[in-house]
This record gives structure tokens, C-alpha cells and sequence, in this order.
């Protein structure tokens, strides 16, 4: 199991990273003046990594998400997917918004099938295609359900069942299991990691739960705001599927704390240069 | 459960209505023949006006010729308007530059009441029937267009965002995201419309036609038949209540995905 994950991570390291972000600066037009969103912030993320950010409100990570989704554009800097320039969302990096975003007046078929109609599929195409990832996020007997007909869990279940109808490579997730509760979270963790192993997936997943964060991720990208910028990486060597109570596990946990919350040192010293 | 529900709220329903049938039945007992007639003369002239009664006058029997040519000219209207407004306020809604060309003249039109057009419409139109149905159209117009241009501009930012990351052209977004996501605000002011139509006739009939029920009651008026006029106000009741529990009816069904169209 280790060695085939070493083998794994060589192999990504010796690949181009599909994501990179060099350079990049924010700032977004506010009313008293800019507001500097982003400042400064480099990642690179393999093909296949499941990569998490993490940091306070305010530091920027849901706007370096939305950034590589295309919903926004830099301000300095470059986006770039598989070394080409993002200047728009594309299908290829399929984004799971915490509200789901899910079509109120489309079935959960026609909601997973909406990506392959789009493309312009024949119809029977689009049905196989939506029926298939039915069946794997286990909403069979919601197939024409309303997504108001669905708990949170199932319709963030279709969220992600549809950007991979899409074929998307990359999965954006912008805080997805924020809105649901303890037990569903927990449920739908496991099986997104299940969807990931199994199908060479690369996910950026937007959280603040630290928890979160250990339980999912690779590596740890970890943001603080004023303004927002990358603090730290902390690669997570641990062995999936992984135990929340053992002691390497809560040993990052306090780290990870420590970092968010205990160390304000670097934050400060930027604010003291700024009031001078 | 679900039928003791809609039992119990089938009687509120009509509680308030027997209330104030009583009400009127009560205030009216002492007085067969004063200026308000009974509730059961009403009753008795309805069926006269239907002609399913033993009455014998110029009223008897004219209850269906008018109530077609009124229900004609509020659906001809309600049509034309919807034919207006609808596209109008699907351009006005998504095109910033139709929003700002169209804006200051319909705000200044939109305080102009019907009854001010009426004497216009009157001069161009001349009397008769076409007056009438203008005047539904102008009536039901701006609740139509408001409502639409509402329903379009209420789009979530969301839904756009999603269907751009899953690859939905530009041009197919208007459709497949736009227009069901304004349906809501649509099918409101199509209620709003044809309830507001029904208002109109009445007034588009006063003066100028020979049939409808605005026509019959002004008739009535004219050789003091209080109890046709009543008769006539309870039958647009019935018939605007009539329409809009079929445009409800369709817009429930076309509506079955919002949580909230249930109770509306």
C-alpha cells in the first residue's frame, strides 16, 4: 500500500501539474476603495491530487477557487490549466457550490444529464450518461425527484454527480459539506473519497474545518487573510482511509490549530507595516 | 390527513362569504322592497337571467350572450396583452439597452389609469367592442410586463455560474436558464393580468356596446333594476374567480418543481 502510493507520488511529481497559479494578485472594486482579496499566491497542483485550502474567513480561499473556475480573472498574475491560460469556466473544471446550485426545475436526471445536453449529445446519449452516475451516487428512486424534493446530502450528491457526467478533470468544491449535518458530512466524505481513488480525479476542496481538511486531503494549503495569501503547505502522509482518533491524525490537528489560530505573528507584522 | 386539511380549509373558505350573505339576508328581512334587494331575490334573479326561471322581462335568458361576449373580450385582451408584454418583458428583463430605451416611457404611461384611456380609445376606436378589448389590454399589461422583466432580472447569479461551468453556451442560456428561472414571475402577472382584465371590462362596457356584462348592468341601471345590477356584480365575481383557478390550475402544473407554488 505505501510503496504503491510512493510509486504514485513519483510518477505525479515527474508529470506537469494540471493547475498553477503563479503570481497571482486580487482585488476587487469595493466602496470605500479595493478591497485586496488575494496577494501574491503561487500553487501548482498535480493531476490526480486532492489538494485542500484552508484558512479564516477572509483569507481568500473561496476567491482562489473561483478564480480557477473562471469566475473570476486575476487581477496580476496567471491561471493556468495544463499550461494554457483560464479565462473562463469550462466543463473540463466542474465547480460543487455550498448551495448546490442544482436547477430547481430539472429533474436529478435532467440536472446530471444538463452538462452532455448541453455538449449537444443525442438524447438517448445523455440519458444512459445521467442514469449511470445515478445509479453510482445511489439516487436511483429520485431519478425524476425535484431537487426541493431532496435532503441537502442528496443534492449535493447530485452536484457532484453532475460536473462528472461532465467529464470534468479537475473538481472544484467550495466548501460542499458545509451546510449538512455531522452524520450526512461524514457519509458523503467517505464517498467522495471513494469517487477520487477510484477514478484519478484531481480535487481542490475549500474548507475550514481542519478535520476536514486531514480526513481528504494530500496537502494542506493553508491561507490566512490581510491580505489573503498562502501561509503554508503541510503535506498529510498519512494512510487512507484514515483514523480520526489516532495520534499522528490529532498531532496535525494541533499543528494545523496552532497555525490558523495560534500563530497571528506574521499577520500582525503585515498590519503594523500597513498602518505605517 | 391531506383531506382533513383541504376540508377544513374548503370551509374557511367559504365561512367568510356565509358571513356576509347572512349579514346581508339579516339587514334585508324588514324590507322586501327597499333600495337593496334580498339575497334570495338575487338568487331568483340569477335564474332569470339564465333563463331557467318563470320570469319574463328584457333581462330573461341574456345572462349567457353577455357573459360571452365579456369572457370573449377579457380573454381576446389578456391574449394580446400577453402577446405584448411577454416578449417585451423577456428583452426588457435581459437587455440592459432595451431596459433603458423602453424605461422612462413606460413609467410614465404606467400611472395613466384605464379609465383615463377610456375617452381616447373612445375617439380613435370609435364605440363598440374593439374599445373594450383595448382597454382589457392596456389593463392587463403592466402586471404582465413588470412581472416578466421582474422574473427574468431574479435570475440567480448561481444557476448562470453553474450552467457556464458545466459548458452551456451563451446563446442557450437564455433559454435553458433565463426563461424557466423567470416562469415564476411570468405566471404571476398572467394572475395578476386576467384578474385585472375582469376589473377592466366592466368599465370598457359601460359605455359603447350592447352586450356584456358591464353592458347589462349599466341597462339595469338605467330602468333602476337593482337586483340585476347585484346579480350582475356576483356573476363577474364568479367568472374572474373561474379564470384565475384555472390559470392556477396551469400554473401549478407548469410550476411542480417550486417548493413554492404550492400554497400560492
Amino acid at each position: 500500500m505505501a510503496d504503491r502510493r510512493r510509486i504514485a507520488f513519483t510518477e505525479r511529481i515527474a508529470d506537469a501539474p494540471i493547475l498553477r497559479v503563479e503570481a497571482v494578485h486580487k482585488r476587487f472594486a469595493g466602496g470605500a476603495g479595493e478591497v485586496v482579496a488575494l496577494r501574491a499566491v503561487n500553487l501548482s497542483v498535480a493531476r490526480g491530487e486532492f489538494v485542500c485550502l484552508i484558512g479564516a474567513s477572509g483569507c481568500g480561499k473561496s476567491t482562489l477557487l473561483r478564480l480557477i473556475g473562471g469566475f473570476e480573472t486575476p487581477t496580476e498574475g496567471h491561471v493556468l490549466m495544463d499550461g494554457r491560460p483560464i479565462t473562463a469556466p469550462g466543463p473540463e473544471r466542474g465547480m460543487v457550490f455550498q448551495d448546490y446550485g442544482l436547477f430547481p426545475w430539472l429533474s436529478v436526471r435532467q440536472n446530471i444529464g444538463f452538462g452532455p445536453a448541453a455538449r449537444g449529445l443525442p438524447r438517448a446519449e445523455v440519458r444512459a450518461i445521467a442514469d449511470r452516475f445515478i445509479t453510482m451516487i445511489g439516487l436511483s428512486r429520485f431519478a425524476d425527484a425535484y431537487p426541493h424534493q431532496l435532503s441537502g446530502g442528496m443534492k449535493q450528491r447530485v452536484a457532484i454527480a453532475r460536473v462528472l457526467a461532465n467529464d470534468a478533470a479537475v473538481v472544484l468544491m467550495d466548501e460542499p459539506f458545509g451546510a449538512l449535518d455531522a452524520m450526512t458530512r461524514e457519509r458523503l466524505q467517505t464517498e467522495l473519497l471513494t469517487l477520487w481513488e477510484s477514478t484519478g480525479l484531481t480535487v481542490l476542496f475549500v474548507t475550514h474545518a481542519i478535520e476536514e481538511a486531514i480526513l481528504l486531503a494530500d496537502r494542506i494549503v493553508v491561507m490566512a487573510p490581510g491580505p489573503g495569501h498562502i501561509v503554508t503547505e503541510v503535506v498529510v502522509d498519512l494512510q487512507r482511509p484514515r483514523d480520526v482518533a489516532s495520534v499522528p491524525f490529532n498531532e496535525m490537528r494541533r499543528d494545523l490549530a496552532l497555525l490558523l489560530h495560534g500563530a497571528p505573528a506574521p499577520a500582525a507584522a503585515a498590519k503594523v507595516e500597513e498602518h505605517v | 390527513m391531506r383531506a382533513r386539511l383541504d376540508a377544513s380549509s374548503g370551509l374557511l373558505a367559504v365561512l367568510l362569504p356565509a358571513l356576509l350573505f347572512g349579514l346581508w339576508w339579516a339587514a334585508t328581512l324588514d324590507s322586501p322592497d327597499g333600495l337593496i334587494p334580498q339575497p334570495q331575490q338575487i338568487a331568483v334573479e340569477i335564474a332569470n337571467l339564465a333563463g331557467f326561471g318563470q320570469g319574463d322581462d328584457a333581462f330573461t335568458g341574456q345572462l349567457w350572450i353577455n357573459l360571452l361576449a365579456s369572457a370573449e373580450r377579457v380573454y381576446g385582451g389578456f391574449l394580446l396583452a400577453a402577446a405584448l408584454a411577454l416578449p417585451l418583458g423577456l428583452l426588457i428583463g435581459q437587455l440592459p439597452l432595451v431596459r433603458r430605451l423602453m424605461d422612462s416611457t413606460l413609467q410614465l404611461l404606467r400611472p395613466v389609469p384605464v379609465t383615463a384611456w377610456q375617452p381616447l380609445f373612445l375617439i380613435l376606436f370609435g364605440l363598440g367592442a374593439h374599445t373594450a378589448l383595448l382597454l382589457v389590454t392596456l389593463g392587463c399589461f403592466y402586471p404582465i410586463l413588470l412581472n416578466t422583466v421582474l422574473g427574468v432580472r431574479s435570475v440567480e447569479p448561481r444557476l448562470l455560474e453553474a450552467a457556464a461551468m458545466l459548458g452551456l453556451s451563451p446563446t442557450a442560456t437564455f433559454p435553458k436558464v433565463v426563461l424557466p428561472s423567470a416562469l415564476p414571475g411570468i405566471f404571476t402577472g398572467l394572475r395578476l393580468g386576467l384578474g385585472f382584465a375582469w376589473v377592466v371590462i366592466v368599465v370598457g362596457e359601460i359605455s359603447g356596446v350592447r352586450t356584456g356584462l358591464g353592458a347589462m348592468i349599466t341597462d339595469a341601471r338605467e330602468v333602476s333594476r337593482t337586483d340585476v345590477v347585484i346579480a350582475g356584480m356576483i356573476v363577474i365575481g364568479l367568472a374572474g374567480f373561474v379564470s384565475d383557478q384555472m390559470i392556477r390550475a396551469i400554473s401549478r402544473h407548469v410550476l411542480r418543481w417550486n417548493p413554492r407554488q404550492g400554497g400560492a
